[in-house]
């Protein structure tokens, strides 16, 4: 294929990645890197590109997302502590880790994505507020029909160690990986889900920040293959907008699964018969 | 509610930040493609570049697509250096600690990555 054709259709596969991405609120990132694979893209090309692309989205996000006062900008630094070293470990480990292993571990955050795209999210329970929090000013408030509610957090240890786990998946794989860091705020630390996903956000960009100087140093950000990419991605995302998950984007939210769950079988399956190229 | 305002003026300056990097990759992209769109593509196998030699093989409309990329990377950065301000003007010095372990770290990738 020629460089002209070839990117045409790259743009095309990240925009509809970055539109279904931020419509389902799972971020496009995860998608980019297994469909670049499957257009003959080398994995670590593919995660050089993607991680571009995951900076472009969170950072283009973030002045909306201010707008609104859900985001906890004291909590989102202390976890980027965790989320940042994760990500400079992971980062260091794409050196040395086999392909075939890089597409096994990808394959499962695959299939867990699919599964966080189907799944309901269940109610979550009281969790004692943790004096740690107190300490770290984390609790805070976040806006409801016109009036500031409180919330305190709870569980911080736990949620400050997945939060490293978020940021070594993302290192490794060049994701955002913010369908995990939504998790450790919102089921561990007990944050309200809309101040888990907007924090979440902000740190997106900053974890990936953290693995992009240790990326171009190794080479996998290639300007000719990034360029499609980002453009493609932060087109998308633009105009699937920053909606929340809700009835109407549930037929969405079954494609998603559906196409992450192929894309999970392909690197499975690459990673088994051995097809990294 | 200065938290707030200051937030909103970081968050314009990362859209800037943004859009500033997004014209620089198209810009080159245009280029790239009209000087390379005929090549034929080759990311199927990955060669190590040996380190910062590889810069100096990019053609120009590579340079550019790149710095764009590096605009891209510099604004989570910048971003924290805001908040390192910002939290400094407070006078909340253990934010101020927690701030600069947080931009230590993107400064050593960044070292460590050139």
């Amino acid at each position: 294929m020629t460089v002209a054709a070839f990117s045409a259709v790259v743009f095309a596969v990240s925009a509809a990645a970055g539109f279904l991405g931020s419509l389902t609120g799972l971020g496009g990132g995860v998608v980019v890197t297994p469909a670049l694979t499957l257009l003959g893209v080398e994995l670590h090309y593919a995660m050089g590109a993607s991680l571009v692309s995951v900076i472009a989205t969170s950072s283009g996000a973030a002045a909306a997302y201010v707008k609104e006062g859900f985001s906890n900008v004291r909590a989102g630094m202390f976890l980027e502590i965790a989320t940042t070293i994760g990500a400079v470990v992971g980062a260091h480990l794409t050196g040395v880790m086999p392909a075939r292993a890089l597409q096994a571990l990808f394959g499962g955050v695959l299939l867990y994505t699919a599964w966080q795209a189907l799944a309901r999210r269940g109610e979550r329970r009281g969790k004692p507020p943790d004096p740690l929090a107190e300490r770290l000013q984390l609790n805070g408030t976040y806006p409801e029909e016109g009036e500031r509610v409180p919330y305190r957090v709870a569980r911080v240890k736990a949620g400050f160690s997945l939060m490293f786990g978020a940021g070594l998946i993302s290192g490794l794989l060049g994701i955002g990986s913010g369908a995990m860091k939504v998790i450790a705020m919102d089921q561990i630390m007990g944050f309200p889900f809309k101040v888990s996903t907007t924090t979440s956000n902000f740190m997106i960009g900053v974890t990936a920040a953290a693995s992009a100087g240790i990326y171009l140093g190794h080479g996998y950000v290639q300007p000719g293959l990034a360029m499609p990419v980002m453009l493609g991605v932060l087109a998308g995302s633009l105009a699937g907008g920053r909606r929340l998950p809700g009835a109407g984007t549930q037929a969405l939210r079954f494609l998603f699964a559906a196409a992450v769950g192929v894309l999970a079988a392909e690197m499975l399956y690459n990673s088994i018969a051995g097809g990294a190229r | 509610m200065t938290d707030t305002r200051l937030e909103t003026i970081i968050g314009n300056l990362l859209r800037a930040g943004v859009m500033l990097a997004a014209a620089l990759v198209f810009g080159g992209g245009v280029w790239y493609l009209a000087e390379h769109g005929g090549a034929e593509v080759s990311y199927g196998r990955f060669t190590d570049p040996g380190g910062l030699r590889a810069l100096f093989q990019l053609s120009a409309p590579q340079v550019l697509i790149l710095a764009g990329l590096l605009v891209l990377i510099a604004t989570p950065v910048a971003r924290v250096v805001f908040s390192l301000a910002a939290f400094a003007l407070e006078r909340d010095w253990q934010y101020v600690a927690l701030t600069a372990i947080v931009l230590g770290v993107l400064v050593y990738s960044i070292t460590a990555g050139i």
